[in-house]
């Protein structure tokens, strides 16, 4: 049985031992149900156990496994191998974050983002009784940007969160308005001094790909431009009408 | 040697540890909460579990029926006590929830839906669409950012417990970005590190499920409970192992076999309806169901596929519509990795390892029996779930124990001394020394770690599958102990600081190794059949000897000991596992005062 | 000793060496390796140079907006100022200006409508509306102005 081999050019570094990054070429099979994940487990158990990388459910809900594949931020576990051939493959730790090691990229200032959105349900009644009643069409509002794994490729698809390192960026403000459209939430006014803001939705240019390459169809450029939208609106009205400020201030 | 100090240590960051954490938070603010993962929280497996929580919120359903189902659902192996705890809390645990924002999928008139699910009598079960886990880990998560009180060491893994004084007094942990080896000292730990289906071949389970937590206790001369009692869940994908949720059978899925039978009527499930009833046919317990597959195999009415025997899940007629609001990731799943649309095709499937039954034995609260020490979720076996667990009432034990694990860890550590004994520094001294000899600085050394793995994982499934004998669990006994010292062997290629998975794949191949030989051994001596553990040379069920826990223990000698521990009884006695359209005649008459 | 109640500090790693120092590696304080990224980023890939030239277009909307100020002052000053205006559009260079500048704009304009649906998620009875909905109409009103401007000029 023919089963094609393809080469694989991983990104490798080790800070004990390189100043930067280098490439190192691998033979790896194409068996037809494999994906990159595969191939990557291939190496480092047979080829090469020094090969680091993160991985976890291999079903495409944890985010773990985002791996830059010819230069488009993928997620290991969801790529298959065969849609290369002839190859070869590149594959790269994501853009716009630092490496620690191989592919290995450093996420802590994302978590830092996150935490600073308030990614909560902000609800004065708390813990009382009895369910927030909500209907389907209420969930549907805000149920796409609910569906963020955090696996982080729209950061290193975003040439803003590379330029301008404290951009909030895609997931974090998605998720922002993951609750800011939730029917149960009252947190709105909250996030609005952090999100309308020149490291919020102002950096944004609309540029588009985070929502291109997201595999989970959040639509994080649709989630900011609509909060844009909305966050103008609150400008002028605030312009014309400053007096109504008082009233809503607690 | 560094420490740093807590009051309450989490030792694992999923639905369990997150909950637990927000007790204790929500229990005393002025304590000092950290929880120690080896991944970032929101990649805990709690992510992938689909199908639903149970709780009992509907006007026509009542506790006594969800205890009663998950009772019998456990073949009677269940803490009467513990369940009726968990059913009371679950629907409190699942609201409060959906205080935090969890989107559950809704009627038309905004309240709570709920859907059918195996083994259950009444629909109970709350979903979010097919990604209730996913919702669940991340609506947890978000909510313990809101808490300023709890610290967290992501990506650290935790290589010992460390004991002295009669009680826990906090663990040894690798920070794996750096590779720096600490003691983080603490009043009480709680451990939520999850199950342990890596251990065996074909899984549902995550790279990360390897069974840590229970081989941290099991070393430290802690007790497992009920190891032998492992889940195969019977929709699985051939090659990946990818789960497809009950939840797909819920709606109106069909199992069939290779003449396109709905074979689940030849085995005392019931009769085929063409909407699913509850309790009966494609609705019956897991370890029926995975039981059912094998028989279907030994009489050759399987299909061949190309990854082994499949059968075949028919989902073609509940419509693009209903598929695609109700089971969209299944759809996804199947469209991605088998390239098959469950609305035009049928899905192969077959069982595969799901959940471990056993674990850490806990009472009630998710204490252990070694002071300081509490253990909550799929890592502990309090036990609820017995010798079967149903679909659907893993994610409200994960909320239930969390949260009285974390209550009681509070305020065992509000009513502990402050001091930390010297000896416990000695002995992070000591096993930072092991971790460098034995891994780091080693060389010569044999073994891959990936061989022995899977030479551990063939093993394990061929001697301690869905059906067992003597024969084939002595033989995984006598591989297993062979391979505890191949494992002493081991040869790693890497040996930097930064990040080291190797070293971590290693550690864990130990640990998976401990809590497989547990596995074997408890199997070996349970000389009956219940629920999940099926001996061929002993098909009966035999309450007169083994309605009882198993126990198993490390000696301080390093021999494994197996005790019995009794099975709390309260209203409902021992009974027969009914499923189908026979069903005991009013279930409050079984449950009699 | 314990320090009570403090998490270890988290690991600042030491700013990155340039290319050519050889690597220092501080136990515990690993290096993290950040890329430069260069001036021409976003000749990388296609969608980075079309949202490039999207943002430039904007040059060439004030080019066209000062050209209509400029050709307002010509026409507001009277005869000789506007066909002094007149012949300087008509230089070649002028031309191709503006040529391009049009290219531009019908780029801008295209782009503008297309993304527009995308910052409103419109929803009727729970369904979110298509973007052509919202596109379609912004295209037809353009058209129609257009329509009648040409008109106007053209039989004057």
């Amino acid at each position: 049985m023919n089963i094609p081999m393809i080469e694989m050019q991983v990104a490798r570094y080790s800070p004990e031992r390189d100043a930067q990054p280098y490439l190192q070429r691998f033979e790896v099979p194409v068996k037809p149900e494999w994906v990159i994940l595969d191939a990557l487990n291939y190496i480092k158990d047979k080829l090469d156990g020094t090969l680091t990388f993160r991985w976890s459910c291999r079903m495409g809900i944890c985010g773990s496994c985002g791996y830059m594949v010819n230069n488009e931020p993928k997620l290991g576990c969801a790529t298959f191998l065969s849609q290369y051939l002839p190859g070869p493959i590149k594959i790269e730790p994501l853009s716009n974050f630092p490496v620690v090691r191989d592919l290995v990229v450093e996420i802590s200032e994302f978590l830092e983002k996150l935490k600073r959105v308030k990614p909560w349900l902000i609800h004065e009644n708390g813990n009382g009784a009895g369910e927030y009643l909500q209907t389907p069409s209420q969930l549907e509002e805000f149920r796409q940007h609910s569906m963020c794994i955090n696996c982080l490729l729209c950061y290193a698809a975003c040439p803003i969160s590379g330029l301008d390192p404290v951009f909030i960026g895609p997931a974090a403000l998605a998720l922002a308005q993951r609750y800011n459209k939730d029917s149960r939430d009252q947190g709105a006014e909250e996030r609005m001094a952090i999100l309308s803001h020149p490291e919020g939705i102002w950096g944004c240019t609309f540029v588009g790909e985070c929502t291109k390459v997201c595999p989970k169809h959040v639509d994080p450029a649709g989630a900011i431009q609509q909060y844009k939208l909305a966050a103008a609106m609150e400008g002028i009205k605030q312009f014309l009408m400053p007096w109504g400020q008082r009233q809503e201030e607690r | 040697m560094d420490t740093s100090s807590h009051d309450v240590l989490l030792v694992g960051g999923g639905g369990a540890g997150l909950r637990a954490a927000i007790a204790v938070a929500e229990t005393n603010p002025n304590l000092r909460v950290a929880v120690i993962s080896k991944v970032y929280p929101m990649r805990s497996h709690t992510v992938a579990a689909e199908g639903g929580a149970s709780g009992v919120i509907k006007a026509d359903d009542s506790l006594d029926e969800h205890c009663y189902d998950t009772i019998s659902g456990g073949d009677w192996l269940c803490d009467q006590d513990a369940v009726e705890a968990f059913v009371r809390e679950a629907p409190e645990e699942l609201l409060r929830l959906e205080h935090w924002g969890c989107p559950w999928s809704r009627e038309s008139n905004g309240h709570i839906a709920v859907r059918a699910f195996g083994g259950m009598k009444k629909k109970r079960t709350w979903f979010a669409a097919d990604k209730t886990g996913f919702h669940i880990l991340h609506t947890l998560f978000q909510t313990t950012l809101k808490y300023n009180e709890i610290q967290r060491y992501d990506e650290w893994f935790v290589t010992k417990l460390l004991i002295d004084d009669g009680r826990v007094q906090g663990v040894v942990a690798i920070e794996l970005m750096s590779g720096r080896i600490q003691a983080i000292t603490a009043k009480s730990v709680i451990v939520c590190t999850g199950g342990c289906g890596r251990v065996f071949p074909y899984t549902t389970n995550a790279a990360i499920k390897t069974g840590d937590g229970m081989a941290l206790v099991f070393r430290a001369g802690g007790p497992l409970k009920d190891m032998e009692f492992v889940q195969y869940h019977p929709t699985g994908l051939p090659f990946t192992g990818i789960l497809i949720t009950e939840a797909a059978r819920a709606e109106g899925g069909y199992l069939i076999n290779k003449d396109g039978y709905r074979y689940l009527q030849d085995y005392n499930l019931g009769r085929p309806e063409p909407r699913p009833v509850l309790r009966s046919m494609e609705l019956g317990p897991r370890d029926r169901l995975s039981q059912a597959f094998v028989k279907e195999l030994e009489r050759g009415r399987t299909t061949k596929g190309p990854y082994g025997p499949v059968v075949h899940l028919d989902l073609r007629h509940l419509g693009e519509r209903l598929i695609n609001q109700k089971l969209p990731f299944v759809r996804e799943l199947c469209l991605k990795y088998e390239g098959l649309d469950p609305v035009t095709d049928l899905i192969p499937v077959r069982p595969v390892i799901h959940y471990m039954m056993g674990g850490i034995s806990t009472d009630i609260d998710g204490a252990t029996p070694l002071p300081g020490l509490f253990a909550a979720g799929e890592c502990a076996c309090v036990s609820i779930n017995g010798a079967n667990r149903l679909g659907s009432n893993s994610l409200p034990e994960i909320l239930v124990f969390g949260a009285r694990a974390g209550k009681a860890a509070a305020e065992f550590a509000e009513a502990a001394p402050d001091a930390i004994s010297p000896a416990v520094i000695a002995q992070a001294n000591d096993e930072r020394r092991r971790l460098e000899q034995d891994f780091l600085h080693e060389s010569g050394g044999t073994e891959r770690v990936a061989t022995i793995r899977e030479a551990m994982q063939k093993a394990v499934e061929e001697g301690a599958g869905i059906y067992r004998t003597e024969s084939s669990l002595r033989d995984a006994a006598q591989e297993l102990s062979e391979l505890q010292e191949r494992a002493r062997n081991i040869s790693l290629d890497d040996h930097s600081r930064t990040f080291n998975t190797e070293l971590l794949s290693a550690l864990e191949l130990t640990c998976m190794l401990d809590v497989a030989t547990c596995i074997v051994h408890s199997a070996l001596h349970r000389t009956e059949s219940r629920g999940a553990h099926q001996r061929t040379d002993y098909p009966k069920r035999d309450d007169r000897n083994f309605l009882a826990h198993s126990v198993i223990t490390r000696t301080s000698s390093g021999n494994i000991r197996i005790d019995y521990a009794p099975v709390t009884i309260t209203r409902w006695p021992p009974g027969e596992r009914v499923y189908g359209q026979q069903q005991p005649e009013t279930i409050k008459q079984v449950a009699s005062a | 000793m314990s320090r009570a109640g403090q998490a270890p500090a988290p690991i600042r790693p030491t700013p990155t060496p340039t290319q050519e120092t050889a690597p220092t590696y501080t136990e515990f304080h690993p290096r993290w390796y950040r890329p430069p990224i260069s001036t021409y980023w976003w000749l990388g890939k296609s969608a980075y140079v079309k949202f490039i030239l999207r943002e430039l277009s904007s040059v060439a909307v004030a080019w066209t907006v000062a050209l209509l100020l400029v050709q307002i002052r010509a026409i507001s000053r009277g005869g000789d100022a506007y066909t002094r205006f007149l012949h300087r559009m008509s230089s070649p260079w002028m031309i191709a200006i503006n040529i391009i500048a049009f290219a531009f704009l019908m780029l801008h304009s295209i782009t503008w409508f297309n993304l527009a649906p995308k910052a409103m998620a419109v929803r009727i009875r729970g369904i979110r509306v298509p973007g052509l909905l919202i596109s379609g109409p912004q295209y037809m009103a353009w058209i129609a102005i257009s329509a009648i401007i040409f008109a106007i000029v053209l039989t004057r």
